[in-house]
């Protein structure tokens, strides 16, 4: 790194990796954290550095999104690896965990170290691959996950599936765990599933639509966090979304199981009811819950019960989307409203910002392994420097994205990024 | 939906369920079917309302009732009817929707009728063209004009609509005629009962307005009128219900089971039937059996509703 010191004053920084909420200034050379915090203000800038006057500004760690979904391979014209890359620096994400559910499904060494060479070569943040937990995502035979982990796969997970054979989650979470890799799943019973587009309950039964219900993902979720304990394994529920979820994953971490939990953005903001009169951005997996469910998301979330949020970008396009609700895909593009999404909560008086910080970078960051979500000296210098009261309207048109299929088009938010840093580079500075 | 509506009449673009309806619309459109039914009485039943429209039927499932009953009130009132039956593949019948619709609308038909087996379907379309969009039944979601055929053949046979009690027995969960029906006769201010298996009932249906009974016996006791639902054949064989045999057993409607309703009451089908499943032949074609005047209502109501919607007030109104 031939880039020149650079020296960032006046910012409120606030680090949860080290419980910081302080004016100061953070020094950067070469793409690394030399200090951060009031009292690096008195150090003295380096010969040379460039100086940014933050005027007061939020300086957070990048975010850590540690569910992503890209359309690159197979997909191209709804996102690649670079356009992903674009919009996560515009949300202030500087670190992307990228879902395996893919043609082909990166299920392979091959794949994987082509995505890392896609990233390394396009994208302007950091993309790291988790790897399908079994060939194809088919939930019959297991991957080579020693093979996939040494060839930089940060987790192991079934995307948007969910193993439906007991045995064979068993004996892959058994095998996982000898590597002491991560294996983060979304639960939801296919079966119980079947047919549903929405959450089950009486908006769904006036609207005419199958619904989805709880159950469905508390069953298989029982079953993992039980395997888990059988197994040792390091074990992530990657997108909760009713309370009684948040339940079961509190008493197993009282029983001291190596698991965590993670949570969407949209179910922290949104309820059934936006689906109004069949709007399909709506259309997500696990469905949009009751109210009640949000709130509960909210709670667990304030009290660390859920340790993750994330974004569950899933760039979609008029193909998948200009349709009837049953046959639209599930998922909504997400990166580039995150950061504001959650200042919601923030600004509700809900969570404390440390707390929302430390879910979207700090606890991500540790749960997957990633050298990030800290702004401690020695650390990769990737950081965000935040306006947490400006007013905006999300509008699809200013969307980096290749997909435009937002969950929040016309919302009103309250806090946007100014300028995303990764590795001490600028990558994104708000116009 | 909202409480109170102005006492103007129909103003409304499309005709996309009943939800939409307050109930003077609903008064509106039976009224207006009185007319329609007097003029189909007549020797010459065309008139020249519609006279140079052109009224599109565009159907994604097959129906030989709903669509010929659709073209003939069309003609009748002098529009230019063409049929559009469109065989869906599953893979592609979303975009099949879309950009049919695209392309028939480039065509500049005045009213399109829509029959689409996806809940949401027709409100999809009413997006997308340029003129007024009539649903005819959208997945289990609605078919108002089925509630509306049905609520006239009551109103003519009864006087009215409030006060009476109706009970809807069978396939609730996938109907969206229970679902027009009940959405209808809560605002006409009927009392509505529902019979069917446990699990043929939409989750809440206890919080839709309606009182819930297991037994048909105990839900028919005292009812004005009796609808009874198809069941279809797929649904029959142990997934949702048992037996075809059974379900008969505990849900189908026979002469013996009627009695428990009032003497005069009406027993009602949307048809197509399947007798010796949901009812019985002796009642389908018995003295309280209202099934054909059905038919007859239906062309009527769907007269009025186009009737209405192509009053000059609607071409700018919203849904």
């Amino acid at each position: 790194m031939s880039h020149p010191p650079l020296v960032i004053r006046n910012a409120r920084i606030v680090d949860p990796s080290r419980d910081i909420d302080e004016t100061g200034t953070i020094v950067i050379r070469n793409g690394r954290i030399e200090a951060a915090g009031a009292d690096a203000t008195n150090q003295g800038a380096p010969e040379g550095a460039e100086i940014v006057d933050a005027d007061g500004l939020l300086a957070i760690p990048g975010l850590v999104d540690t569910r992503v979904f890209i359309g690159q391979p197979g997909a191209e014209h709804r996102e690649t690896i670079a356009s992903a890359s674009r919009a996560a620096a515009a949300g202030g994400v500087t670190s992307l965990v990228m879902m395996p559910d893919t043609h082909p499904v990166i299920d392979d060494v091959a794949l994987v170290e082509f995505v890392r060479k896609t990233a390394r070569d396009e994208a302007i943040v950091n993309i790291h691959p988790a790897a399908a937990l079994t060939r194809g995502l088919e939930g019959r035979e297991m991957s080579e996950l020693g093979l996939l982990a040494e060839a930089g796969a940060v987790a192991f997970t079934e995307g948007r599936r969910t193993i439906a054979d007991t045995l064979v989650m068993r004996r892959a979470m058994t095998y996982a765990r000898q590597l002491g890799a991560l294996v983060a799943c979304e639960t939801q019973d296919r079966h119980l599933a079947a047919g549903g587009v929405m959450n089950e309950g009486l908006f769904a039964s006036w609207l005419g639509l199958p619904g989805i219900p709880q159950e469905a993902e508390i069953i298989p979720l029982e079953r993992d966090l039980r395997l888990a304990a059988l197994t040792g394994v390091n074990y992530h529920a990657a997108k909760i979304s009713v309370g009684e979820s948040a339940e079961l994953v509190r008493a197993a971490k009282r029983r001291g199981l190596p698991v965590s939990c993670g949570v969407s953005i949209n179910h922290l903001a949104l309820n059934e009811n936006d689906i109004g009169e069949y709007r399909t951005f709506f259309k997500m997996s696990p469905p949009l819950r009751a109210e009640e469910e949000r709130q509960a998301m909210v709670k667990a979330l304030e009290q660390g019960i859920i340790d993750v949020v994330v974004s569950s970008h899933d760039p979609q396009d008029v193909d998948t989307k200009r349709l009837p609700f049953s046959d639209a895909a599930d998922g909504a593009a997400g990166l580039e409203t995150l950061l504001a999404a959650a200042l919601r909560l923030y600004h509700g008086d809900q969570v404390s910002l440390m707390r929302l910080v430390d879910a979207l970078a700090t606890r991500p960051a540790k749960i997957f392994g990633l050298d990030a979500g800290t702004l401690a000296p020695g650390a990769l210098a990737d950081i965000v420097l935040v306006d947490p009261d400006e007013p905006w309207i999300v509008s699809e048109d200013d969307l980096v994205s290749l997909s435009k299929n937002t969950a929040f088009e016309r919302a009103r938010m309250q806090g946007r990024v100014r300028r995303t840093y990764v590795r001490g580079r600028e990558v994104f500075a708000a116009g | 939906m909202s409480a109170a509506r102005p006492i103007f009449p129909f103003t409304h673009r499309h005709l996309l369920g009943i939800a939409n309806l307050s109930e003077h619309d609903i008064a509106f459109l039976l009224d207006k079917a009185d007319e329609a039914v007097h003029i189909s009485r007549q020797r010459h039943k065309k008139t020249s309302t519609l006279k140079g429209l052109t009224q599109i039927n565009l159907f994604f499932e097959p129906s030989t009732r709903t669509q010929s009953s659709f073209e003939l009130a069309g003609k009748r009132l002098g529009a230019d009817v063409m049929n559009m039956s469109v065989a869906s593949s599953s893979v592609s019948k979303g975009e099949t929707l879309v950009d049919t619709a695209m392309t028939l609308n480039a065509m500049r038909p005045d009213i399109l009728v829509v029959r689409h087996g996806s809940a949401g379907a027709a409100a999809l379309l009413a997006q997308k063209v340029a003129c007024s969009v009539i649903n005819a039944g959208d997945g289990a979601h609605e078919h108002p004009t089925q509630a509306l055929l049905d609520a006239l053949t009551i109103r003519r046979a009864r006087g009215r609509i409030a006060r009476l009690v109706v009970t809807i027995c069978g396939d609730i969960l996938h109907s969206r005629v229970a679902r027009s029906n009940i959405l209808l006769l809560n605002a006409m201010g009927a009392r509505v009962r529902v019979v069917a298996p446990a699990t043929l009932l939409p989750t809440g249906i206890e919080r839709m307005g309606v009182e819930v009974f297991d037994r048909l016996e105990d839900g028919l006791a005292d009812a004005d009128v009796v609808m009874m639902l198809r069941l279809q054949r797929e649904r029959m064989a142990g997934a949702f219900v048992p037996s075809v045999r059974e379900y008969f057993q505990r849900f189908g409607l026979d002469a013996r089971r009627l009695k428990a309703a009032k003497p005069d009451a009406l027993v009602m089908h949307p048809g197509p039937m399947n007798r010796g499943v949901e009812i019985a032949s002796e009642v389908a074609d018995g003295p309280s059996s209202v099934i054909e005047e059905q038919v007859e209502m239906g062309v009527a109501v769907r007269m009025a509703v186009m009737e209405a919607l192509a009053l000059p007030q609607n071409a700018e109104a919203t849904p």
